[in-house]
């Protein structure tokens, strides 16, 4: 018979606890302070120009986004696919969804021209825009998720919590696919103008979001010392890895129908071979870093099986994430745009050569505070509100746990 | 390619049965009745459609007239010292030479190159908040009161054709607004265009003409006997990437 | 959308007057504005291009809408331009001053700054006239010759349509 699992809030309350807020509080000041500092002066204090439009805040947001919709991938399991192992995770998967979603819009927002304008965003919409319609996504994600975790958390509402969960996973598939759109709407680069970019956008929310849950949940589960099963730890971590070889297929397949289109091969031959830091960070970061390294320790038979190992291979994966939307956003921007086919051309509008950026610190610090402000979200929701189960020791977690049903599933809904 | 040729011969056979109802005055020039600039308090219609016809052969080598006469006329680039803090990389540029060299002939010629006026603009189409927009006669323009300086209209257009405003300004002049935190590009000197209508001369085919070059004709693309229609139907002209389909309002020749 | 956020203006306004009016009440001190005076008077029956009164509440609906014929549709009357408002309300340049909106001697600041209210125009637009300014408008200096909405006399809409391309040279 299975144990129930009760959930409970956070009660540490030393400097263990409130030292984790300082620094993540400290975080998030500090990229506040930077995004004063860009909008007070305007943007000519970041490497951002009229050839990149988009920096390295849109590679922190844009990651940041996609990684929400992919931390809400656990609770799906558990509730769309009805996996038992999985449901005791929901509450944090969606805790974390949330916390991610804001602390990624909180950078976009940030980075605008006209932050004060805000409400300019919200009052008037163009319906024909993507990005609009991504700001009533966004949204609507927040508000879902938030209902949705009210029904796990709510026993005499617990027999709604399936359907809104099914409704919560449909609503994040369109949402990535969204995001993804943003650039696959992009008709007029060369880098962006594929359809393969909206299901790539899928994956790389499963892979992301999952590395990041699991490296919240180990480490939350330490620090408030609560058990956390071994067979439950490896389920996650295989299902990871599938994740990341499928974020790996896709790319594959976004290059090779590159290489088949001939207009395309310009931009290929520079990302693969001869774009500098952006070559470099495909293939050290993206494909290395954080697709083959991780890939092997997560199923290495020893490493696989050390809670130390998996965390770094969350933490490269999260990397390699980070340098994948760096080539992806800035990448993309820094290949001319082709005017002309056929034609070298030259201007003093930087036409026809490859862009120049390099990131300024402001711009990192605020990329880096939109994860201080998702971290600490989360760090402060779970002791005022019971998102974690109290233990998840295999026992009670699951104790006729099949290996491998689960990740099947998951792997179908990738 | 022989059909093209076809319907705008058609085009033009019918366009000098229209024009003889104006006054012909001398050969070639002719007093249009209908072309009359707008009062003021009438809004702009879409019986127009503003456009420009460049000939890149009479464009000067080396020449950049045109864009030294945008930036007198709208206030942006270092004869005004605007944007004395931004990186040449920052910097607005609301027209550019782009220097073009055919890599298997090796023949190299020049041409202006600015917001094209996009009958399909996709900078109108992605924009959050329709601050990007297209007027009733066709000139694409930035709403700045609403713009959120997003940047997605950059992202979008395909020509480069837009810049972002990287610091505070002032002494903008009163014909072109423009600001910290907001997109900018080519206006077709709509202040111009909303003042003289047809017999509008935006200021970069007033600086060419001025220096000798006379590569631009400023228009009416709707009306078939404005110039730029007579001479796109005699000559034909070329838009640029003409393969995505945008219906550019402004035209090339000589490419 | 636009109508709620210049309510909720008009509010912040009204608020910000109200709070700065409780030291008039209890003191003879009165921090009142030190309003600038324009350069010129519409017409002999009124100062600005609607009555004072009607200006100092609801100047910002003028501009708002004016903005937006202007911008959208391409009408470009001159009475509720804001070109317009600030030749007339900001030292004409051959007085040889220079006042700039961020000073609480331009025109608009010395009000806004009084009553708190942030203006956003001057981001973009620039807060003193052109050095060659024209002064056109004033100088007609009657309402009928530029009142649209027509006031002091019924205009015909071809005088109407006169007066405005006068107003545009
Ligand atoms: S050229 Fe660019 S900025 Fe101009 S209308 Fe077309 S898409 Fe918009
Ligand atoms: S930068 Fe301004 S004009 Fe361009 S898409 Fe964003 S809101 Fe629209």
């Amino acid at each position: 018979m299975k144990k129930t699992i009760h959930f409970r809030e956070v009660t540490n309350n030393g400097t263990g606890y409130w030292g984790l807020i300082g620094i993540l509080g400290l975080i998030v000041a500090i990229g506040l302070g930077a995004a004063y500092y860009m909008e007070h002066h305007g943007h000519y204090v970041t490497g951002m120009n009229n050839q990149i439009v988009w920096g390295t805040p849109h590679v922190f947001a844009v990651f940041l986004i996609v990684a929400a919709s992919g931390a809400l991938n656990v609770a799906s399991i558990g509730s769309v696919f009805g996996k038992a192992p999985y449901k005791p995770l929901a509450p944090l998967s969606g805790l974390l969804a949330i916390a991610l979603l804001i602390g990624g819009l909180a950078i976009l927002v940030l980075d605008l021209g006209r932050p004060d304008r805000l409400i300019v965003a919200m009052t008037y919409y163009n319906f024909k825009s993507i990005f609009a319609w991504n700001i009533i996504l966004y949204n609507g994600f927040i508000a879902i998720v938030a209902v949705y975790l009210w029904m796990l958390m709510d026993p005499s509402k617990k027999q709604y919590s399936s359907t809104v969960g099914l409704f919560a996973f449909l609503w994040r598939l369109i949402l990535t696919t969204g995001t993804g759109s943003i650039f696959g709407f992009i008709v007029a680069r060369q880098a962006y103008d594929a359809a393969i970019m909206a299901p790539l956008f899928v994956v790389m929310s499963f892979s992301f979001g999952l590395a990041i849950y699991l490296l919240v949940l180990m480490a939350a589960m330490r620090w408030t010392d609560r058990p956390l099963g071994d067979a439950l730890v490896r389920r996650l971590k295989n299902l990871l890895g599938v994740f990341v070889a499928g974020v790996l297929y896709f790319v594959l397949a976004y290059h090779l129908t590159n290489l088949y289109a001939t207009e395309h091969h310009g931009y290929e031959h520079f990302l693969l071979l001869g774009g500098g830091i952006y070559t470099q960070l495909f293939w050290i970061g993206q494909i290395l870093i954080g697709s083959l390294i991780p890939l092997a320790m997560l199923y290495h038979p020893s490493l696989g099986k050390s809670r130390a190992a998996i965390g770094w291979a969350c933490v490269l994966i999260i990397l390699g994430g980070l340098a994948q939307m760096y080539t992806i956003i800035i990448g993309g921007q820094a290949y001319p745009l082709v005017l002309f086919p056929g034609m070298e051309v030259s201007s003093s509008f930087y036409d026809g050569v490859v862009a120049e950026y390099s990131p300024a610190l402001p711009e990192f610090l605020l990329g880096i505070g939109g994860f201080g402000i998702a971290l600490i979200a989360v760090a402060l929701a779970v002791k005022v509100l019971p998102f974690m189960p109290q233990k998840l020791d295999d026992a009670s977690a699951d104790p006729h746990h099949a290996g491998g049903a689960a990740e099947a599933a998951a792997g179908k809904a990738a | 390619m022989s059909e093209h040729v076809d319907t705008s011969r058609r085009r033009f056979l019918g366009g000098t049965a229209g024009a003889a109802a104006g006054i012909s005055i001398a050969p070639g020039v002719f007093l249009n009745q209908v072309a009359q600039a707008k009062p003021a308090d009438q809004p702009v219609s879409s019986d127009n459609r503003w456009g420009m016809l460049i000939d890149t052969n009479k464009c000067g080598d080396g020449c950049d007239a045109c864009v030294r006469g945008c930036m007198e006329e709208n206030g942006w680039g270092d004869i005004h010292n605007s944007e004395p803090h931004s990186s040449p990389e920052q910097k607005a540029q609301w027209i550019r030479i782009v220097e073009l060299r055919d890599t298997s002939t090796g023949y190299a010629h020049q041409l202006p190159l600015m917001c094209q006026h996009c009958k399909h603009p996709p900078c109108v189409d992605v924009c959050p908040t329709g601050a990007s927009m297209k007027r009733a006669d066709g000139i694409v323009l930035v709403d700045k009161h609403i713009c959120i300086g997003c940047r997605y209209c950059m992202m979008a257009c395909p020509y480069k054709a837009r810049s972002f405003i990287h610091e505070d300004l002032q002494d903008q002049l009163v014909v072109a607004p423009r600001g910290k935190g907001t997109v900018e590009s080519c206006t077709l000197c709509v202040h111009r265009v909303d003042k003289d209508g047809a017999d509008a001369v935006p200021a970069c085919a007033e600086a060419c003409a001025a220096e000798g070059h006379d590569a631009f004709v400023f228009g009416d693309l709707n009306d078939p006997n404005s110039e730029i229609s007579r001479q796109l139907a005699l000559h034909g002209g070329t838009q640029i990437r003409a393969d995505l389909g945008l219906d550019l309002g402004v035209r090339y020749r000589g490419i | 959308m636009t109508r709620l956020f210049q309510s909720l203006q008009s509010l912040a306004l009204a608020a910000g007057m109200a709070f700065l009016a409780i030291p008039l009440l209890a003191s003879a001190e009165v921090p009142r504005p030190d309003i600038p005076e324009a350069n010129a008077r519409y017409s002999e029956a009124q100062g600005c291009v609607e009555p004072t009164e009607e200006m100092r509440k609801n100047h910002m609906e003028y501009i708002l809408h004016q903005r937006d014929e202007t911008m959208r549709r391409g009408v470009r009357t001159r009475q509720y331009s804001l070109e317009e408002c600030i030749n007339c309300h900001v030292p004409k340049p051959e007085s040889g001053k220079v006042v700039r909106s961020d000073s609480k001697e331009h025109f608009c600041s010395s009000c806004h700054s009084y009553a708190a209210v942030k203006i956003d125009c001057f981001s973009c637009h620039r807060d003193t006239p052109m050095p060659d300014a024209d002064t056109t408008m004033h100088r007609l200096g009657s309402g009928k010759a530029h009142h649209f909405t027509g006031t002091e006399a019924e205009l015909t809409a071809d005088a109407l349509r006169a007066v405005t391309e006068e107003g545009l040279q």
